[in-house]
């Protein structure tokens, strides 16, 4: 990846992070650590890998995106009004009545959201059955899925993990946001799914680890996984939880909790700083 | 009846997907290892290259055909009732219900009349399941005719849709001139004293139920419901209006069910009283399906005798 192109990621990747301490501020709730954690992965897809087109967002060649874990609905708000779904002001309408920012994703109301989810674990079958759709019916585009970490100790990750793979679906891409942090603490203390990555090669995917905030590993990662042959694609990005804000940083308690005043104010000016180190 | 045609609406099921398919190349067809018995197995082997198996894994099931769904392709997916409906809700009710998306649920072996497999598999409870989930269609045909023409309903339909079907064998009601339209219930007899309202296996019973009331002096009105939401409010009202007393029967539990969906309609506007034939809140056990409809009080003598007790409340 080219430097400029780089630090225009990283450029973005900050203004979506300011995205989500807006947001989740205004709403007084949200789940800014994991929007956090996994805002450079979604910077990468909205500003570099997917073939989409605000201006048309249901174009059926479109690539699709599904936001499993879709408590960080936040964070892929951001990176929508930043790429231009929609207007940046929405953002403060995130969970009040009349907005289409709904807490979790809703398909039907916002523009550029291909699925509706929440539910943890469902989104990952319902990305599976976009390939399917896909393989089926010789579509070209492609489906990619973000997953929590602690969303995969959910059993039907893994019924859509065996099949995605039992049917050759190359054209998928998962990654997993492996912040190492979930609501009740860390995933050792709740329920830990690790290894990670022997579990979805046992499943028969092709497995790639990367350090989830470096753009040059992220686009291998993309690029590799757009290469491989009768099987989907995990990528496993080691993350921070709370990325990019001091105090929310691995911080299980900044899953699902809104700044307050003080503490908006100094987030807002610490990824002010990084921005301005930027330019 | 002797000499009636008799065919499980799960075997019309499997024959009109084959049907379906030889008009339209637009959709496919999911199962969860029970093609066989949901009879899937029957369009899997006309079209191999439209059917995929998801395993033993029907939460799956129910996502894939939603993310299906969102590439705007059509899709049928199968199980047995107690597993699409039962296992699979939260991935209907989040998956498919919530974004409005059109798939047809086709479950199988609903109701007592699985029969041996005893009540791990009778799912008396999936049409309240399936009712209380916002814009979804809930049909439950009551014969071959009517099962295999809510199948094409349910392909030219928009949003989600849950088709119920049988596994025992029952009686042919319809020939090809009936016209099934999803939301209209049908009139089958002429009848003031009481209105028999049924769905699925149970309208075949208040047809022989009507038939022993007319010997005994009792006109009653039988009405087929086939789609028990959005259920045929008109003939429901209509129904309470002139008759003045209602039995309900469905082979489905007494709660959340036909009988319950028609007491609300009259609650609100036609209050009337109604005896409700149907699994009375228990679960079932291993027998012969035949067996164990007796054994529920599921047949044409516990409507006749429900209808006699409900019109001395007239």
């Amino acid at each position: 990846m080219e430097i400029s192109t780089k630090k225009n990621l990283e450029v973005t990747a900050t203004a979506v992070r300011l995205g989500v301490i807006e947001s989740v501020h205004a709403a007084k709730s949200g789940h800014p650590g994991g929007s956090l954690s996994a805002a450079d992965i979604l910077t990468y897809l909205y500003f570099y890998k997917l073939n989409v087109d605000p201006k048309n967002p249901d174009d059926p060649n479109r690539d699709r995106f599904v936001l499993s874990k879709g408590h960080i609905a936040p964070g892929l708000y951001s990176a929508l009004a930043n790429r231009g779904f929609f207007p940046l002001e929405e953002l403060k309408k995130l969970r009040q009545i009349g907005s289409f920012l709904q807490g979790h994703p809703d398909k039907k109301h916002t523009p550029g959201v291909d699925m509706s989810s929440g539910s943890l674990g469902q989104g990952i079958s319902c990305a599976t059955g976009m390939a399917l759709s896909a393989k089926h019916f010789k579509n070209e585009y492609k489906v990619y899925t973000l997953l929590g970490d602690g969303e995969i100790e959910e059993g039907q990750v893994w019924e859509a993990a065996m099949f995605a793979a039992n049917k050759k679906l190359d054209n998928l891409t998962a990654i997993v946001d492996f912040n190492g942090l979930q609501i009740d603490g860390t995933l050792d203390e709740v329920n830990s799914p690790c290894p990670i990555d022997k579990k979805f090669e046992a499943f028969g995917w092709h497995v790639i680890s990367i350090d989830g905030h470096d753009f040059d590993q992220i686009d291998a990662a993309f690029s590799e996984a757009d290469t491989v042959k009768d099987k989907p694609t995990v990528i496993i990005a080691k993350t921070v939880k709370g990325k990019g804000v001091s105090f929310m940083e691995n911080k299980a308690s900044w899953h699902g909790s809104a700044p307050n005043d003080e503490q908006y104010e100094q987030a807002v000016k610490e990824l002010n700083e990084h921005l301005a180190s930027l330019k | 009846m002797s000499d009636t045609v008799k065919i499980a609406t799960r075997e019309s099921y499997g024959n009109a997907l084959v049907a379906l398919a030889e008009k339209h190349d637009d959709f496919i067809v999911l199962d969860a290892d029970l093609a066989a018995a949901t009879k899937t197995g029957t369009f899997k082997k006309a079209y191999p290259d439209r059917f995929y198996d998801c395993g033993i894994a029907e939460q799956n099931l129910i996502s894939i055909a939603a993310g299906i769904a969102t590439t705007g392709k059509k899709v049928f997916c199968s199980s047995f009732a107690m597993f699409a409906a039962g296992r699979a809700f939260e991935q209907v009710r989040n998956s498919i219900g919530y974004p409005h998306l059109h798939v047809c649920i086709c479950a199988t072996h609903a109701g007592i009349s699985v029969g041996e497999d005893g009540a791990t598999h009778q799912c008396n409870e999936d049409i309240a399941l399936m009712n209380v989930i916002p814009g979804m269609t809930v049909i439950n045909p009551c014969d071959d005719t009517e099962a295999k023409q809510a199948v094409e309903a349910a392909y030219n339909h928009d949003g989600p849709v849950y088709i119920r079907f049988g596994r025992l064998a029952t009686p042919v009601i319809f020939d090809d001139s009936y016209k099934f339209e999803i939301g209209k219930g049908v009139q089958l007899t002429e009848g003031n004293d009481v209105a028999i309202i049924a769905t699925g296996l149970l309208v075949n019973e208040a047809l022989e139920a009507a038939k022993t009331l007319k010997e005994q002096g009792i006109n009653a009105r039988v009405i087929n419901i086939a789609t028990i939401k959005p259920i045929d409010r008109d003939i429901v009202i209509k129904a309470a209006k002139e008759c003045g007393a209602i039995v309900t029967a469905e082979e489905h539990s007494v709660i959340g069910g036909l009988g319950s969906v028609v007491c609300d309609v009259l609650a609100e506007t036609c209050p009337t009283p109604v005896k409700k034939i149907g699994v009375n809140d228990r679960f079932g056990f291993s027998g012969p399906a035949k067996d164990l409809l007796v054994e529920f009080g599921l047949k044409a003598d516990n409507i006749v005798a429900a209808a006699k007790e409900i019109i001395k409340n007239k």
